[in-house]
């Protein structure tokens, strides 16, 4: 029983949060339809000039390509790396289990901006020795990009690998099973959905990773990130508003498909 | 396959790797702020005299407070219409906070520019209403600042919120409404208090959060309302100063490690009671 339900001041207060959560979402619709090459709300004529200008400038296409190629090896990386390191903790649960933890999550929890300058030295510094992994190139980025995800993918596979049944670890161990049986026949098995989340936050995360990538890169490894940001700083340029449009579709469809499809697993469940 | 090396082949090769792209050169940005441009602690000293840094700290932590209370208090109330609320209200609550909450920042603050700015939407409908002659200056300051990053902060104060508002005991708010306490009174006296340390949880990770922000302010504040990670930007692309940039980025990693340790010790204090 719900003895607390909220009531009708409560909806109204929570509207409004949800309205003021929408509204910046909502306003890029009709400004990127504007006729001028200004920031501007149409008010006669609409136009399609910026949503051609994303696909007649080369820019917008090879940033987004270098943002999906960096994507994918970080998430990869990232999520291989994390993977072997949750496992470790999980099944060897050393002593200063905590401690490392934590080393592995402070890319997350420091400030960005010191994050940033950090790699920045870090990539500067790689610039000396060599040309492949350097300050602004794509490996470069995407190493850094390693750097500040993994973290992410080490907290969804540790709660995923917090809910697995020891016991079933400890039967596969008395019958003989080796460490490698173990782990790809009794755990990847058990923690496969939290592995496919992991690698799916990471290369998101990626995607749209602007304040570290904004001090490693400068003109070369142009991602589409620092194209909006290069777009925005000065003379706003309503293709922003195209793009963010673009975007925007693309999370409300994959948000709207997740939920549909748990509900109906849900409901499903409820029928067996 | 002994135990030792086991433990290396798994464990090893992140924290190997964090070592040398994370650990080791965050030791040579501290090394930047004791040796650049001369040796010795002189760019702090100027980092905590300079009254443009003490400027710019104090506005930090000023736009910081403003977005903890507003983030956490609108957090707060979605949340409770997602965790309490009807099977309509939690479909169109979840949606509202996991749509924004996937969109990128840089997206989310062009949002708010198109909103805010002179030519923007609500100057416009403002003006073609006749309420305003002259468009009303939202952003390109502190106020454009505030709302951007409470805008892009409050799902991140929905989750604690979230899982304080789920583990609480049902049967306490059963047992005051039982004994005749108004659904009001169940809610502040009894609802809000248990809550506690969902709130608290909540404001520090949004106030942690917000100290190291840089996107947000760089593109509504537009050079004005310059916080500090804009600031350590600027001191190391734009005029440079290496040593002063580096400087405050190691005050800045003081203060949020002194935070986390003070969230750490909330948090274990709530585990043993």
């Amino acid at each position: 029983m719900n003895v607390l339900r909220p009531g009708p001041l409560a909806a109204i207060l929570a509207a409004l949060v949800a309205v003021f959560l929408m509204m910046p979402l909502v306003a890029v619709i009709p400004v990127s339809f504007t006729p001028t090459r200004y920031l501007s709300v149409p008010d006669a004529e609409w136009s399609l000039r910026h949503y051609r200008a994303l696909i007649e400038n080369p820019a917008w296409a090879q940033g987004a390509w270098l943002s999906i190629r960096i994507g994918v090896v970080a998430s990869v990386l990232a999520t291989g790396l994390a993977l072997l390191f949750s496992l470790g903790i999980w099944m060897l649960q050393p002593r200063f289990a905590g401690l490392l933890i934590g080393i592995a999550l402070l890319p997350m929890v420091a400030p960005p901006v010191v994050s940033a300058l950090t790699l920045y030295f870090f990539l500067i510094s790689l610039s000396k020795v060599n040309t492949f992994v350097a300050y602004d190139t794509w490996a470069g980025v995407a190493l850094a990009h390693v750097v500040m995800i993994a973290p992410f993918a080490v907290v969804l596979i540790s709660v995923a690998l917090a809910q697995v049944d020891r016991r079933i670890d400890l039967a596969a161990r008395s019958m003989g099973a080796g460490i490698w049986t173990r782990v790809v026949r009794v755990i990847l098995p058990n923690i496969r959905f939290g592995i496919l989340t992991a690698l799916f936050l990471t290369f998101v995360l990626s995607w749209e990773e602007i304040g570290v990538t904004l001090f490693i890169t400068s003109v070369d490894a142009v991602t589409l990130p620092r194209l909006m940001w290069m777009g925005l700083r000065d003379n706003i340029d309503p293709a922003i508003a195209a793009i963010s449009v673009v975007l925007i579709a693309l999370v409300v469809a994959v948000v709207l498909t997740k939920t549909a499809v748990e509900r109906s697993r849900a409901r499903r469940q409820e029928k067996a | 396959m002994s135990h030792p090396s086991r433990f290396l082949l798994l464990i090893g090769p992140l924290l190997l790797f964090l070592a040398a792209t994370y650990l080791v050169p965050f030791l040579g940005v501290m090394r930047w702020s004791v040796t650049l441009p001369a040796s010795g602690l002189g760019q702090y000293k100027a980092a905590l005299g300079d009254p443009l840094v003490l400027t710019v700290f104090w506005r930090t932590l000023r736009i910081c407070a403003a977005v903890t209370v507003g983030a956490v208090a609108a957090a707060y109330v979605v949340t409770l219409l997602w965790v309490r609320g009807g099977p309509m209200q939690r479909l169109v609550v979840e949606l509202c906070i996991l749509i924004p909450f996937w969109i990128s920042v840089l997206t989310r603050a062009f949002g708010w520019l198109a909103l805010l700015s002179n030519k923007g939407l609500i100057n416009g409908w403002l003006q073609a209403l006749g309420v305003l002659s002259e468009p009303l200056t939202l952003v390109r300051n502190e106020f454009g600042v505030v709302v951007g990053m409470t805008h892009f902060l409050i799902p991140f104060a929905v989750f604690p919120l979230a899982s304080a508002m789920r583990s609480l005991d049902e049967r306490v708010l059963m047992a005051a409404r039982g004994m005749g306490a108004s659904r009001a009174r169940v809610f502040w006296q009894v609802f809000v208090p248990m809550t506690r340390a969902g709130i608290l949880g909540a404001a520090l990770v949004v106030f942690v959060f917000a100290l190291g922000f840089f996107v947000t302010p760089a593109i509504l504040g537009g050079g004005r309302s310059v916080m500090v990670a804009e600031l350590i930007y600027l001191r190391i692309f734009q005029s440079p100063d290496w040593g002063l940039g580096a400087a405050i980025s190691v005050i800045l990693m003081a203060g949020v490690g002194l935070l986390l340790a003070a969230l750490m010790r909330q948090v274990r204090q709530g585990a043993s009671r």
